[in-house]
């Protein structure tokens, strides 16, 4: 629909620039928005940004000692411009782990932040996960919405 | 002719004054909209409606719910 907006204003001699990607792209990115719906609960009104992260050149004991004193029982292996790269398991980095490639778990499913509550907790309500990671549409960290939160949200709470 | 842009040139684009236009119908523009858009719906956009909002010496984009 954009693109026929931005030539019919074209042609009558405005300086015109189409933003295609739209307001999915938008909010995806977890920017602001207005109207009566801005204040609705999504992925980015819960998210938090407390999970552990590491880089894959660094090893399982720096690793394992991170998410020891983190919140949750893994960490997110990120590339240098902070892509999700895979999930590494606190249980998984045992004594024997020789490397992070070892352990990771590649392409772990992703939400964008404007996902509403309503579909958080029915993708929680189809298998057993405690977390779902957020991320941007270019595959950038943004943080993690836990189920305990997608569910006091539903209760009208947020546990602390 | 339009320039296509990306969510980086478009918020260049708006330090720099340019005018944010959604172009859906106002149901969607009242439920949710980029800050500050103008509302000039694709049904809508003739010669005098659009002359009525924009401003002529100022850039102008559009956009609307995804690029599909």
């Amino acid at each position: 629909m954009s693109p026929r907006a931005a030539c019919r204003l074209a042609t009558r001699g405005y300086d015109v620039y189409d933003y295609a990607p739209g307001k999915v792209d938008w909010m995806a990115h977890g920017l602001p928005v207005e109207g009566t719906q801005a204040r609705r609960t999504t992925a980015l009104t819960l998210m938090r940004e407390d999970v552990a992260t590491c880089g894959l050149e660094e090893t399982p004991a720096e690793v394992a000692r991170r998410i020891d004193g983190a919140r949750y029982g893994f960490a997110l292996a990120l590339s240098p411009g902070r892509v999700v790269l895979g999930r590494v398991r606190r249980s998984r980095l045992t004594n024997g782990a020789a490397s992070l490639d070892t352990v990771i778990e590649p392409g772990p499913s992703t939400i964008r932040p404007h996902t509403p509550v309503e579909d958080l907790a029915a993708r929680l309500a189809r298998g057993k996960a405690q977390t779902l990671i957020v991320t941007d549409p270019e595959g950038k960290l943004l943080g993690v919405v836990r189920r305990a939160d997608v569910e006091g949200s539903q209760r009208g709470t947020r546990r602390g | 002719m339009a320039r296509a842009v990306d969510l980086r040139g478009l918020r260049d684009l708006l330090d720099h004054g340019a005018q944010l236009v959604e172009v859906l119908p106002r149901e969607e523009y009242e439920e949710l909209r980029l800050p500050g858009a103008l509302h000039l719906p694709l049904k809508e956009l003739g010669a005098e409606r659009a002359d009525a909002v924009l401003d002529r010496s100022r850039a102008v984009a559009v956009y609307c719910w995804d690029g599909l």
